[in-house]
Protein backbone atom coordinates (compact mmCIF):
# COMPACT_ATOMS: atom_id res chain seq x y z
CA UNK A 1 0.00 0.00 0.00
CA UNK A 2 1.50 3.34 -0.96
CA UNK A 3 1.78 6.20 1.50
CA UNK A 4 -0.64 8.28 -0.53
CA UNK A 5 -3.39 5.72 -0.45
CA UNK A 6 -2.96 5.32 3.31
CA UNK A 7 -3.28 9.04 3.94
CA UNK A 8 -6.37 9.24 1.84
CA UNK A 9 -8.01 6.42 3.71
CA UNK A 10 -7.17 7.99 7.06
CA UNK A 11 -8.67 11.28 6.05
CA UNK A 12 -11.92 9.67 5.12
CA UNK A 13 -12.05 7.98 8.51
CA UNK A 14 -11.74 11.22 10.40
CA UNK A 15 -14.29 13.14 8.43
CA UNK A 16 -17.22 12.25 10.67
CA UNK A 17 -15.30 13.27 13.80
CA UNK A 18 -15.57 16.90 12.79
CA UNK A 19 -19.29 16.87 13.34
CA UNK A 20 -18.40 16.53 17.03
CA UNK A 21 -21.44 14.96 18.55
CA UNK A 22 -20.31 14.42 22.13
CA UNK A 23 -23.20 12.07 22.84
CA UNK A 24 -24.26 14.20 25.79
CA UNK A 25 -27.85 13.89 26.85
CA UNK A 26 -29.50 16.99 28.27
CA UNK A 27 -32.62 15.34 29.57
CA UNK A 28 -36.29 15.98 28.93
CA UNK A 29 -39.32 16.84 31.01
CA UNK A 30 -40.24 13.17 31.06
CA UNK A 31 -36.83 11.99 32.30
CA UNK A 32 -36.69 14.64 35.04
CA UNK A 33 -40.21 13.79 36.25
CA UNK A 34 -39.48 10.05 36.16
CA UNK A 35 -36.33 10.59 38.21
CA UNK A 36 -38.16 12.84 40.65
CA UNK A 37 -41.04 10.43 41.26
CA UNK A 38 -38.69 7.47 41.69
CA UNK A 39 -36.57 9.52 44.12
CA UNK A 40 -39.59 10.52 46.19
CA UNK A 41 -40.66 6.87 46.50
CA UNK A 42 -37.12 5.71 47.30
CA UNK A 43 -36.79 8.42 49.96
CA UNK A 44 -40.23 8.07 51.54
CA UNK A 45 -40.01 4.30 52.13
CA UNK A 46 -36.75 4.35 54.19
CA UNK A 47 -37.98 7.31 56.28
CA UNK A 48 -41.33 5.55 56.83
CA UNK A 49 -39.62 2.30 57.87
CA UNK A 50 -37.32 4.00 60.36
CA UNK A 51 -39.79 6.54 61.78
CA UNK A 52 -42.56 4.01 62.38
CA UNK A 53 -40.34 1.01 63.10
CA UNK A 54 -42.55 -1.02 60.78
CA UNK A 55 -40.06 -3.89 60.60
CA UNK A 56 -39.06 -5.41 63.93
CA UNK A 57 -35.74 -6.82 62.73
CA UNK A 58 -33.13 -4.04 62.69
CA UNK A 59 -30.83 -5.82 60.27
CA UNK A 60 -33.62 -6.14 57.73
CA UNK A 61 -34.47 -2.45 58.11
CA UNK A 62 -30.83 -1.48 57.55
CA UNK A 63 -30.52 -3.80 54.55
CA UNK A 64 -33.64 -2.31 52.97
CA UNK A 65 -32.70 1.36 53.50
CA UNK A 66 -29.16 0.77 52.18
CA UNK A 67 -30.52 -1.03 49.11
CA UNK A 68 -32.97 1.85 48.50
CA UNK A 69 -30.13 4.39 48.80
CA UNK A 70 -28.06 2.47 46.24
CA UNK A 71 -30.98 2.34 43.81
CA UNK A 72 -31.69 6.05 44.34
CA UNK A 73 -28.07 6.96 43.62
CA UNK A 74 -28.32 5.09 40.31
CA UNK A 75 -31.66 6.83 39.59
CA UNK A 76 -30.05 10.24 40.18
CA UNK A 77 -27.07 9.30 38.00
CA UNK A 78 -29.30 8.31 35.10
CA UNK A 79 -32.16 10.82 35.24
CA UNK A 80 -30.53 13.92 36.77
CA UNK A 81 -26.84 13.64 35.90
CA UNK A 82 -27.64 12.00 32.50
CA UNK A 83 -24.85 9.45 32.78
CA UNK A 84 -24.42 7.28 29.71
CA UNK A 85 -21.65 5.33 28.08
CA UNK A 86 -21.31 7.56 25.03
CA UNK A 87 -20.72 11.10 26.36
CA UNK A 88 -17.15 12.28 25.74
CA UNK A 89 -16.39 8.95 24.06
CA UNK A 90 -17.14 7.11 27.29
CA UNK A 91 -14.55 8.97 29.37
CA UNK A 92 -17.11 10.20 31.91
CA UNK A 93 -18.17 6.59 32.49
CA UNK A 94 -14.51 5.55 32.75
CA UNK A 95 -13.85 8.23 35.37
CA UNK A 96 -16.96 7.17 37.29
CA UNK A 97 -16.00 3.49 37.31
CA UNK A 98 -12.45 4.32 38.43
CA UNK A 99 -13.78 6.53 41.21
CA UNK A 100 -16.23 3.86 42.35
CA UNK A 101 -13.44 1.27 42.54
CA UNK A 102 -11.26 3.62 44.64
CA UNK A 103 -14.23 4.52 46.87
CA UNK A 104 -15.16 0.87 47.47
CA UNK A 105 -11.55 -0.07 48.29
CA UNK A 106 -11.08 2.92 50.63
CA UNK A 107 -14.43 2.52 52.40
CA UNK A 108 -14.41 -1.23 52.88
CA UNK A 109 -10.68 -1.22 53.70
CA UNK A 110 -11.02 1.48 56.35
CA UNK A 111 -14.03 -0.12 58.00
CA UNK A 112 -12.50 -3.61 57.91
CA UNK A 113 -9.11 -2.58 59.31
CA UNK A 114 -10.48 -0.26 61.97
CA UNK A 115 -13.12 -2.79 63.09
CA UNK A 116 -10.45 -5.44 63.65
CA UNK A 117 -8.20 -2.94 65.42
CA UNK A 118 -11.10 -2.18 67.72
CA UNK A 119 -11.85 -5.83 68.42
CA UNK A 120 -8.28 -7.06 68.80
CA UNK A 121 -6.84 -4.15 70.74
CA UNK A 122 -9.68 -3.70 73.18
CA UNK A 123 -8.04 -3.01 76.55
CA UNK A 124 -8.23 -6.08 78.75
CA UNK A 125 -9.41 -5.21 82.20
CA UNK A 126 -6.74 -7.04 84.09
CA UNK A 127 -6.68 -5.87 87.65
CA UNK A 128 -3.56 -7.72 88.70
CA UNK A 129 -1.28 -4.91 87.61
CA UNK A 130 -3.13 -2.41 89.71
CA UNK A 131 -2.40 -4.05 93.01
CA UNK B 1 -4.56 9.48 14.48
CA UNK B 2 -2.03 7.20 12.95
CA UNK B 3 1.27 8.64 11.85
CA UNK B 4 0.34 9.01 8.26
CA UNK B 5 2.61 10.68 5.83
CA UNK B 6 0.81 13.23 3.75
CA UNK B 7 2.60 14.54 0.78
CA UNK B 8 2.54 18.19 -0.10
CA UNK B 9 3.42 19.27 -3.63
CA UNK B 10 3.72 15.64 -4.47
CA UNK B 11 7.12 14.84 -2.95
CA UNK B 12 7.82 16.78 0.31
CA UNK B 13 6.68 14.68 3.29
CA UNK B 14 5.03 16.48 6.23
CA UNK B 15 5.49 14.82 9.62
CA UNK B 16 2.66 16.29 11.65
CA UNK B 17 -1.08 15.90 11.82
CA UNK B 18 -2.12 17.95 8.86
CA UNK B 19 -5.85 17.87 9.60
CA UNK B 20 -5.75 18.82 13.29
CA UNK B 21 -9.34 19.38 14.30
CA UNK B 22 -10.10 22.61 16.11
CA UNK B 23 -10.65 22.84 19.87
CA UNK B 24 -13.30 25.48 20.51
CA UNK B 25 -13.23 26.98 24.01
CA UNK B 26 -15.13 24.90 26.50
CA UNK B 27 -15.26 21.74 24.44
CA UNK B 28 -13.63 19.72 27.21
CA UNK B 29 -15.06 21.71 30.13
CA UNK B 30 -17.79 19.21 30.92
CA UNK B 31 -15.40 16.27 31.12
CA UNK B 32 -12.99 18.32 33.23
CA UNK B 33 -15.76 19.34 35.59
CA UNK B 34 -16.89 15.74 35.85
CA UNK B 35 -13.33 14.78 36.87
CA UNK B 36 -13.45 17.50 39.55
CA UNK B 37 -16.74 16.03 40.84
CA UNK B 38 -15.16 12.59 40.99
CA UNK B 39 -12.30 13.94 43.10
CA UNK B 40 -14.90 15.65 45.31
CA UNK B 41 -16.58 12.27 45.57
CA UNK B 42 -13.32 10.88 46.99
CA UNK B 43 -13.30 13.61 49.66
CA UNK B 44 -16.80 12.62 50.72
CA UNK B 45 -15.87 8.92 50.61
CA UNK B 46 -13.06 9.62 53.09
CA UNK B 47 -15.40 11.57 55.36
CA UNK B 48 -17.95 8.73 55.18
CA UNK B 49 -15.20 6.25 56.06
CA UNK B 50 -14.19 8.42 59.03
CA UNK B 51 -17.78 8.58 60.18
CA UNK B 52 -18.13 4.83 59.68
CA UNK B 53 -15.16 4.21 61.98
CA UNK B 54 -15.94 6.85 64.63
CA UNK B 55 -19.74 6.94 64.34
CA UNK B 56 -20.32 4.80 67.42
CA UNK B 57 -17.73 6.42 69.72
CA UNK B 58 -20.04 8.52 71.86
CA UNK B 59 -17.59 9.12 74.75
CA UNK B 60 -20.55 8.66 77.13
CA UNK B 61 -22.19 11.59 75.37
CA UNK B 62 -25.47 11.83 73.45
CA UNK B 63 -26.04 9.42 70.55
CA UNK B 64 -28.02 9.69 67.31
CA UNK B 65 -31.28 8.71 69.00
CA UNK B 66 -31.03 11.64 71.44
CA UNK B 67 -29.95 14.19 68.84
CA UNK B 68 -31.53 13.53 65.46
CA UNK B 69 -35.01 14.74 64.66
CA UNK B 70 -35.99 12.65 61.64
CA UNK B 71 -38.93 14.91 60.75
CA UNK B 72 -36.47 17.76 60.28
CA UNK B 73 -34.18 15.54 58.22
CA UNK B 74 -37.11 14.42 56.05
CA UNK B 75 -38.01 18.07 55.47
CA UNK B 76 -34.40 18.83 54.59
CA UNK B 77 -34.27 15.93 52.15
CA UNK B 78 -37.47 17.16 50.51
CA UNK B 79 -35.97 20.66 50.09
CA UNK B 80 -32.91 19.28 48.33
CA UNK B 81 -34.97 16.96 46.13
CA UNK B 82 -37.29 19.82 45.11
CA UNK B 83 -34.28 22.01 44.31
CA UNK B 84 -32.93 19.22 42.08
CA UNK B 85 -36.10 18.98 40.00
CA UNK B 86 -36.48 22.77 39.75
CA UNK B 87 -32.89 23.02 38.53
CA UNK B 88 -33.84 20.39 35.94
CA UNK B 89 -36.73 22.65 34.83
CA UNK B 90 -34.30 25.58 34.58
CA UNK B 91 -32.06 23.49 32.30
CA UNK B 92 -35.05 22.56 30.11
CA UNK B 93 -36.03 26.24 29.79
CA UNK B 94 -32.40 27.07 28.98
CA UNK B 95 -32.45 24.53 26.14
CA UNK B 96 -35.52 26.31 24.73
CA UNK B 97 -33.63 29.60 24.99
CA UNK B 98 -36.16 31.21 27.35
CA UNK B 99 -34.19 33.58 29.52
CA UNK B 100 -36.86 34.78 31.95
CA UNK B 101 -38.32 31.38 32.86
CA UNK B 102 -34.76 30.04 33.24
CA UNK B 103 -34.04 32.80 35.74
CA UNK B 104 -37.34 32.11 37.53
CA UNK B 105 -36.57 28.38 37.99
CA UNK B 106 -33.01 29.20 39.05
CA UNK B 107 -34.39 31.57 41.69
CA UNK B 108 -36.77 28.87 42.98
CA UNK B 109 -33.85 26.42 43.09
CA UNK B 110 -31.83 28.93 45.07
CA UNK B 111 -34.68 29.42 47.55
CA UNK B 112 -35.00 25.65 48.13
CA UNK B 113 -31.22 25.46 48.60
CA UNK B 114 -31.37 28.34 51.04
CA UNK B 115 -34.20 26.67 52.97
CA UNK B 116 -32.08 23.51 53.18
CA UNK B 117 -29.18 25.49 54.62
CA UNK B 118 -31.41 27.28 57.14
CA UNK B 119 -32.87 24.00 58.42
CA UNK B 120 -29.39 22.49 58.68
CA UNK B 121 -28.03 25.51 60.54
CA UNK B 122 -31.06 25.40 62.87
CA UNK B 123 -30.29 21.73 63.57
CA UNK B 124 -26.59 22.48 64.21
CA UNK B 125 -27.47 25.41 66.44
CA UNK B 126 -29.90 23.26 68.40
CA UNK B 127 -27.30 20.52 68.92
CA UNK B 128 -24.54 22.94 69.91
CA UNK B 129 -26.94 24.69 72.27
CA UNK B 130 -27.51 21.35 74.03
CA UNK B 131 -23.76 20.93 74.43
CA UNK B 132 -23.53 18.35 71.66
CA UNK B 133 -21.02 20.21 69.51
CA UNK B 134 -18.06 18.81 67.56
CA UNK B 135 -15.91 18.84 70.70
CA UNK B 136 -18.18 16.43 72.61
CA UNK B 137 -17.22 13.06 71.09
CA UNK B 138 -15.56 11.42 68.09
CA UNK B 139 -19.04 10.63 66.77
CA UNK B 140 -19.99 14.31 66.83
CA UNK B 141 -16.64 15.44 65.39
CA UNK B 142 -17.03 13.17 62.38
CA UNK B 143 -20.74 14.05 62.10
CA UNK B 144 -20.10 17.81 61.95
CA UNK B 145 -17.19 17.35 59.52
CA UNK B 146 -19.19 15.21 57.11
CA UNK B 147 -22.51 17.07 57.22
CA UNK B 148 -20.74 20.44 57.53
CA UNK B 149 -18.65 19.79 54.41
CA UNK B 150 -21.82 18.96 52.50
CA UNK B 151 -23.47 22.13 53.82
CA UNK B 152 -20.42 24.16 52.78
CA UNK B 153 -20.73 22.74 49.26
CA UNK B 154 -24.39 23.76 49.17
CA UNK B 155 -23.42 27.25 50.38
CA UNK B 156 -20.91 27.69 47.57
CA UNK B 157 -23.42 26.20 45.14
CA UNK B 158 -25.90 28.93 46.08
CA UNK B 159 -23.26 31.66 45.71
CA UNK B 160 -22.39 30.23 42.29
CA UNK B 161 -26.10 30.12 41.41
CA UNK B 162 -26.58 33.81 42.28
CA UNK B 163 -23.48 34.78 40.27
CA UNK B 164 -24.79 32.85 37.25
CA UNK B 165 -28.23 34.47 37.59
CA UNK B 166 -26.56 37.89 37.39
CA UNK B 167 -24.54 36.69 34.39
CA UNK B 168 -27.61 35.38 32.58
CA UNK B 169 -29.62 38.51 33.39
CA UNK B 170 -26.84 40.71 32.05
CA UNK B 171 -25.50 38.78 29.06
CA UNK B 172 -28.38 36.42 28.27
CA UNK B 173 -28.17 32.72 27.51
CA UNK B 174 -24.94 32.94 25.52
CA UNK B 175 -22.96 29.77 24.92
CA UNK B 176 -20.52 30.44 27.77
CA UNK B 177 -23.39 30.93 30.21
CA UNK B 178 -25.09 27.74 29.02
CA UNK B 179 -21.86 25.86 29.66
CA UNK B 180 -21.58 27.36 33.15
CA UNK B 181 -25.20 26.48 33.93
CA UNK B 182 -24.55 22.89 32.84
CA UNK B 183 -21.53 22.69 35.17
CA UNK B 184 -23.57 24.01 38.09
CA UNK B 185 -26.31 21.54 37.18
CA UNK B 186 -23.88 18.65 37.57
CA UNK B 187 -22.56 20.13 40.82
CA UNK B 188 -26.06 20.58 42.23
CA UNK B 189 -27.28 17.07 41.34
CA UNK B 190 -24.03 15.64 42.66
CA UNK B 191 -24.69 17.27 46.05
CA UNK B 192 -28.11 15.64 46.07
CA UNK B 193 -26.45 12.26 45.44
CA UNK B 194 -24.10 12.84 48.38
CA UNK B 195 -27.09 13.78 50.54
CA UNK B 196 -28.68 10.37 49.81
CA UNK B 197 -25.62 8.83 51.47
CA UNK B 198 -25.80 11.27 54.38
CA UNK B 199 -29.44 10.75 55.28
CA UNK B 200 -29.16 6.96 54.86
CA UNK B 201 -25.87 6.23 56.61
CA UNK B 202 -25.76 9.03 59.16
CA UNK B 203 -29.35 9.80 60.13
CA UNK B 204 -31.48 6.72 59.38
CA UNK B 205 -28.91 4.09 60.29
CA UNK B 206 -27.88 6.12 63.33
CA UNK B 207 -31.43 6.08 64.64
CA UNK B 208 -32.04 2.41 63.81
CA UNK B 209 -28.88 1.17 65.54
Amino acid sequence: MSADAHAGHDHGDRAHDHGHDDGRDHGSMKSYLTGFILSVILTAIPFYLVMTGAIENKNWTIAIIVAMAMVQIVVHMIYFLHMNTTSDSGWTMMALIFTLIVVVIALSGSLWVMYHLNVNMMPVHDMRNML
Amino acid sequence: MSASIQTMNGDVPVFYVADEHDHPPGQSTMLGFWLYLMSDCLIFAMLFATFGVLGTSYAAGPGPKDLFDLKLVALNTAMLLFSSITYGFAMLEMMKGKKNTTLLWLAITGLFGFAFLCIELYEFHHMIHEGAGWWRSAFLSSFFTLVGTHGLHVTFGIIWLVVLMVQVAKFGLIEANQRRLMCLSMFWHFLDVVWIGVFTFVYLMGVVR
